[in-house]
């Protein structure tokens, strides 16, 4: 790779180049083309069914769970191709994290909801201490000091998803997915979720996808903003693509695209 | 006619109360001789229960005063349902991991799910019969014909559906919320099945796989040319290659002979399999209950 | 964090634990695949070994019903007009019983803890071993019916069916105690089949002022049919493989009789009375019996099966 390119793509961490992904014979998403750069936090916004969970489960390839789920183009993490044959999908898992739309803690206490995928990365600290930092990050930890020991269902839905950060950042991921981790709770949780988010920054990536503009524009620095057009056959199914990818400042106050400007101020979605 | 009021005679009313009726007789025409039966079992079988029927061998037929005991039948059918045990559940737990877990709704596993199912619905004695021409009659255990061993081999074929089935059920049940969870942390399959999927649905799995057990304890037509019967004390590793006696086959066996002593010892022996089933039974739907009640929560 | 990152010493799997994914999900296939060559190896040995009588009598084995190893004369009629006449008898008198049953407990005719407690009961009898129940048949069964198959053969004896004096163990009480056997099946099937027609169907049907039993055989019934039709072809399968209870009570003769209350034989009794003591070409013979079941039973199960998934696309 020539020298000059690679300077500018430094900071990317994460880049989908042509992206298209399909469900047997039917295109979810075509032509992705989009850079993450490190250390900000970037949301993919737009209407239901325009792809952007599909997009995010790409991004670690979860989307290899669902059977007929394939995928054309190139994801370039870390310099690697993460669709390439030899790439170990539990590998690339390993460090890019998710946190899933409905609070999901194993059936296990508190303690080892978080320890488990530590130990399976193979954690050679203290695990004490990584419990207790991960729930700190996570904002969980003055909650649940007392009861680490309790079944993590016990906890509240905004505190399981707080959880399910906390057991995230535990593996120490270079990026965290989250996919509506919002949607799902209160908007106190929700608060506090975001706030945990903004601590996150710090150390992580993140990308995520919400429901919620103000959401989006209270967390992220970048937007990326998918809407689904009819396929042009016309036969009602509707192809996504992403729209616009800017600065969440300048999406939300000046978009250059006309369904940009009509989705954030509710006109569909 | 044109009243709102309830017509006692309207043709229609009357129907419906005819039906009702129908069915309540059908019901209490199902039910009565089941009970009867449960009753005369456990009444007449538990009747014949003494301390020395658990320790003594049963005595050849034609003695009529004294019939001795049924410990040899008992042991026997432990031994033979440990054999199947040990065979079918990892075969039936691993199959329906894979069904479940790997192969969701391919080719294959629909072919498998089929297989199963048909599997299920071989006759019983087909299974002795499969067994006896694959292993009896070619002495290939060592040399040794009829044999406890063989007859759990029989027994295992019986259960492996059953266990498949649970596992794959069980397995189904699993949201799949938590395989993410587990994969999203960047689990391989295998640590994820093992450490959270499998661990999920132990239960359902557990519950299924002692009804299957139990089951295959009263099958007796697996076992009459298989394992045979045998009158005497098991003493060591060395009796699972020769004829081996289980409660089932004691039962069908005394049955038939024309002594009261010895029918005696079928009822005891019956008594004790049907007792030891329906508790399995009845205390896997408790337990199944519970479950549901605590998961509602 | 750099720091931190140093923690993750094992961060890349090791190849081990590669081969361990790799080798897991391969024993799991295998495993699975047992049920498949278990399957084909029972098809495949009872052919094997009815081959000799195969080759010998042909088509013949199955309409002639002499059975003498002194001759080495074999053929099956008997055991299969036996098989065939007793399944479908007992089944022809479970239909009727298990249906209604199944009505009255899924229909809000009694409180649900009522109706909870029958169909365990119910469930819970499918769990005695069927030698128990024949046990139960030779010794109670029998005598309580004694006089009444007197009655029968009196009054009715211009029956083919019923032609014979009684004497003892018939192919009657088979039918008898086929029927308890076949009861649960029928009954917890047809329920859960009941259970599964939607809600709305019957509020439809209340909704233009169908009376209950008019909602239940013209509405839910039909609804429900294919569920049930599958459950009984389940226990068809069940009742020609039966073995053990019938065994004790049919009365184990190779002596063809239209009627039921002469002693009979079934595929499975001739199996498990004479499989043990048999030798020479009777083997093979027997096997042959034993392949002419399995075929029965097998495209039994299979029908079943297919009618199980045809009724799953429609919900």
């Amino acid at each position: 790779m020539i020298k000059n390119t690679k300077k500018a793509q430094k900071n990317n961490i994460l880049s989908l180049e042509d992206v298209s992904i399909s469900y047997g014979k039917f295109e979810a998403v075509k032509n992705i083309f989009c850079n993450f750069k490190k250390g900000d936090i970037t949301s993919l916004i737009g209407p239901s069914g325009c792809g952007k969970s599909t997009v995010l489960r790409s991004l670690n390839r979860m989307n290899d769970l669902i059977p007929n789920c394939s995928l054309k183009g190139t994801v370039l993490f870390d310099g690697t191709n993460i669709y390439d044959k030899r790439v170990d999908p539990v590998e690339v898992r390993r460090r890019i994290g998710m946190v899933f739309q409905q609070p999901n803690p194993f059936p296990k206490s508190i303690y080892e909801n978080i320890a488990f995928g530590a130990r399976i990365n193979g954690y050679a600290g203290d695990m004490d201490d990584l419990v207790e930092l991960s729930l700190k990050k996570a904002a969980l930890w003055s909650e649940c000091k007392d009861k680490l020991n309790d079944s993590g269902y016990s906890l509240s839905g905004g505190q399981q998803q707080r959880l399910c950060i906390a057991r995230t950042i535990a593996i120490e991921p270079e990026i965290i997915l989250m996919d509506e981790p919002c949607s799902a709770l209160d908007p106190i949780s929700t608060l506090k979720i975001e706030e945990t988010m903004h601590e996150l920054k710090k150390n992580f990536t993140i990308i995520i996808v919400t429901h919620n503009m103000q959401q989006a524009l209270r967390v992220s620095d970048m937007t990326a903003f998918f809407n689904a057009i009819e396929y042009e056959d016309g036969d009602g199914g509707k192809v996504g693509y992403l729209a616009e990818f800017n600065s969440t400042k300048k999406i939300f106050s000046s978009p250059k695209e006309k369904t940009t400007q009509e989705y954030i101020s509710g006109k569909f979605g | 006619m044109n009243s709102l009021f309830y017509q006692k005679n309207s043709s229609r009313n009357i129907g419906d109360k005819v039906f009702t009726t129908l069915s309540l007789i059908c019901v209490v025409i199902a039910i009565l001789p089941l009970i009867f039966l449960v009753t005369y079992i456990l009444i007449k079988g538990g009747a014949q229960i003494t301390p020395e029927l658990f320790t003594l061998e049963p005595n050849p037929p034609g003695d009529d005063l004294d019939a001795g005991g049924i410990n040899p039948a008992l042991i026997g059918t432990l031994i033979i349902t440990t054999i199947a045990s040990i065979i079918a559940i990892p075969v039936g737990v691993g199959g329906g991991i894979y069904l479940a877990e790997y192969s969701k709704g391919g080719p294959f596993s629909r072919f498998i799910r089929f297989g199963v199912n048909v599997l299920a619905g071989v006759p019983s004695i087909i299974a002795g019969v499969f067994i006896y021409a694959l292993i009896v009659s070619t002495k290939i255990l060592f040399g040794s014909m009829y044999s406890g061993f063989a007859g759990g081999m029989a027994l295992s074929i019986l259960m492996l559906p059953t266990v498949i089935k649970t596992t794959d059920e069980g397995l189904k049940l699993v949201p799949n919320e938590l395989r993410y969870a587990s994969l999203g942390v960047g689990a391989s399959m295998y640590t994820t099945i093992l450490k959270i999927t499998l661990p999920s649905a132990f239960r359902s799995i557990a519950t299924g796989v002692v009804l299957g057990i139990a089951r295959a304890a009263g099958e007796t037509a697996p076992l009459i040319f298989t394992a045979l019967f045998s009158y005497y004390y098991i003493t060591g590793f060395g009796d699972l290659f020769y004829e081996m006696g289980s409660l089932a086959v004691l039962i069908y066996n005394f049955a038939l002979e024309p002594y009261d002593a010895q029918n005696k010892l079928a009822w005891a022996a019956s008594f004790i399999l049907v007792l030891s089933i329906l508790s399995v039974n009845i205390f896997s739907r408790i337990l199944a209950a519970f479950t549901e009640k605590t998961k509602r929560v | 964090m750099e720091e931190k990152l140093a923690l993750f010493k094992n961060r890349k799997r090791f190849g081990i634990e590669k081969n361990i994914d790799i080798i897991f999900k391969n024993t799991a296939l295998v495993l699975s695949s047992f049920v498949a060559i278990i399957l084909l190896g029972i098809v495949l040995v009872v052919f094997v070994q009815s081959f000799e009588s195969f080759s010998r009598y042909g088509l013949k084995f199955l309409v002639t019903s002499e059975w003498n190893p002194v001759k080495d004369e074999y053929g099956a009629f008997t055991a299969i007009y036996g098989t065939l006449i007793t399944s479908f008898i007992s089944l022809l008198i479970t239909i009727p019983l298990g249906v209604g049953t199944a009505i009255f407990i899924t229909e809000d005719f009694v409180p649900k803890v009522f109706r909870e407690i029958i169909g365990s009961f119910v469930e819970l009898l499918a769990a005695i071993p069927s030698v128990v129940l024949g046990l139960w048949a030779i010794f109670v069964m029998e005598p309580f019916f004694r006089a009444f198959f007197v009655f029968l053969h009196n009054f009715f004896g211009w029956v083919p069916l019923f032609s014979t004096e009684p004497t003892g163990r018939n192919s009657l009480l088979a039918i008898l105690i086929l029927v308890v056997m076949l009861l649960p099946i029928v009954t917890s099937i047809a329920r859960d089949s009941l259970n599964q027609v939607p809600k709305k169907l019957r509020n439809a049907s209340y909704g233009i002022g169908a009376s209950r039993w008019k909602t239940i055989f013209s509405v839910i019934l039909p609804a429900a049919l294919s569920g049930i039709m599958a459950g009984v072809l389940l226990a068809l399968g069940r009742a020609m493989g039966e073995t053990m209870a019938v065994t004790m009570i049919i009365g184990n003769s190779n002596a063809f009789s239209w009627s039921l209350l002469s002693p009979g034989y079934t595929i499975s009794s001739m199996l498990a009375n004479q499989f043990g003591e048999a030798d020479g070409s009777q083997v093979s013979s027997l096997f042959y019996a034993a392949f002419v079941l399995m075929i029965l039973s097998l495209v039994v199960n299979i029908f079943a099966q297919w009618l199980v998934k045809k009724f799953s696309l429609k919900y």
